[in-house]
């Protein structure tokens, strides 16, 4: 399959100082893509805020309340604080996967390093929003497992189950979105009397769209029960 | 269909393959080992995924399955319902996923693929 250039292409401005390739890589050019869309946006909503609010505005905060609804649903009332974090990541998610349906653009969120960087960054602000809740003691207090002798059992299965957590979080993402670009890659470069154009258009579109929106929604799920699990202490109702 | 004419079925294909897969070692013995690689390389990136699509399914059939039920019984849950199965799914999914990606390497990435061609 040959290499399309996509439509926003950035020198390489670190050449100087050994970075390697003529071009920013792709998927870090199409980040920044996302980066402006989202910030163009916050900015355009948030110009002049009215009580009584415009469209653009009354846009945002319809958004801007589903994630809190969700957040408070699942973490309890503290979980507007987390709000910053899984707010960016999911609609850095659900803006990254729905590039790839304009013409010229590939989704940042088809290269395992965009994925694995939210990941990671999930993963160590549930542990660190963990440790500043609950003390570090009280936090490795979970590792072991509800008695105290079984934990030299326990710590390792906990701790390797908690490694697993950012791996089938970013490889979960990394291969719906890329498959999905792969199988519309791969069906366009069939020629065979516009009949894969009707496929695409009738079948992989709305499924690619369908696929973005639930790949952002579990992947902003899944980050809002792992804050959950490592906020909530132990007296208190376990969701 | 009945189980024992599940059983014939299941042991002719068992017997199918294993005199189908003595043609294929005794076509591969002839030619340079590369090809083989690729054969077999081709072949288990193929039915792993097939495997695992299939089983995907099912996992996921009897997710939504009970979900459809649970609503059935009370609509009023519904929406708790749908989000619940639809996490629930998404987890199932990403085993396939995992599949997936090795398929893909195998594939298009291989790591072994420098012992066998020269240069590669």
């Amino acid at each position: 399959m040959e290499h399309h250039p996509t439509l926003i292409q950035i020198p390489n401005f670190l050449g100087a100082l050994g970075v390697p390739g003529a071009w920013v890589p792709e998927h870090v050019a199409m980040a920044w893509v996302v980066m402006a869309i989202l910030v163009g946006v916050s900015y355009l909503a948030t110009r002049r805020l009215d009580a009584v609010p415009g469209p653009m505005q009354n846009f945002m905060e319809v958004v801007v309340e589903m994630f809190v609804d969700l957040l408070t649903q699942m973490i309890g009332p503290k979980g507007k604080r987390y709000l910053p974090l899984i707010g960016t990541a999911g609609l850095f998610i659900l803006v990254g996967n729905l590039l790839g349906t304009v013409p010229g653009f590939k989704p940042p969120t088809a290269n395992l390093n965009t994925t694995a960087a939210l990941a990671i960054t999930v993963f160590l602000s549930y542990n660190y929003f963990g440790i500043r809740e609950q003390g570090i003691a009280a936090y490795l207090r979970h590792f072991c497992g509800p008695i105290l002798w079984l934990a030299p059992i326990m710590f390792p299965i906990e701790f390797i189950g908690h490694l697993a957590r950012p791996i089938s979080l970013s490889i979960r993402l990394f291969g719906n979105i890329f498959g999905e670009e792969s199988v519309i890659a791969i069906l366009l470069s069939l020629i065979w009397l516009g009949i894969p154009y009707v496929i695409y258009l009738g079948i992989m579109m709305p499924l690619s769209l369908f696929t973005s929106f639930v790949q952002s929604f579990i992947f902003v799920m899944l980050s809002m029960v792992y804050i959950a699990g490592a906020v909530q202490s132990e007296h208190e109702e376990h969701h | 269909m009945s189980r024992t004419q599940g059983a014939r079925v299941l042991l002719l294909v068992t017997v199918l393959l294993a005199l189908g897969s003595q043609v294929a070692f005794a076509a591969e013995e002839a030619k340079p080992d590369s090809s083989t690689f690729f054969v077999v390389s081709v072949l288990t990136g193929g039915f792993a995924m097939a495997i695992a699509s299939g089983a995907a399914a099912i996992g996921q059939s009897r997710a939504i399955v009970s979900a459809l039920e649970a609503i059935g019984r009370q609509p009023a849950a519904a929406p708790r319902i749908q989000v619940a199965m639809i996490i629930g799914l998404a987890l199932i999914e990403s085993l396939a996923i995992y599949v997936l990606l090795v398929a893909l390497i195998i594939f298009f990435a291989n790591p072994f693929i420098k012992y066998v061609v020269p240069g590669a």
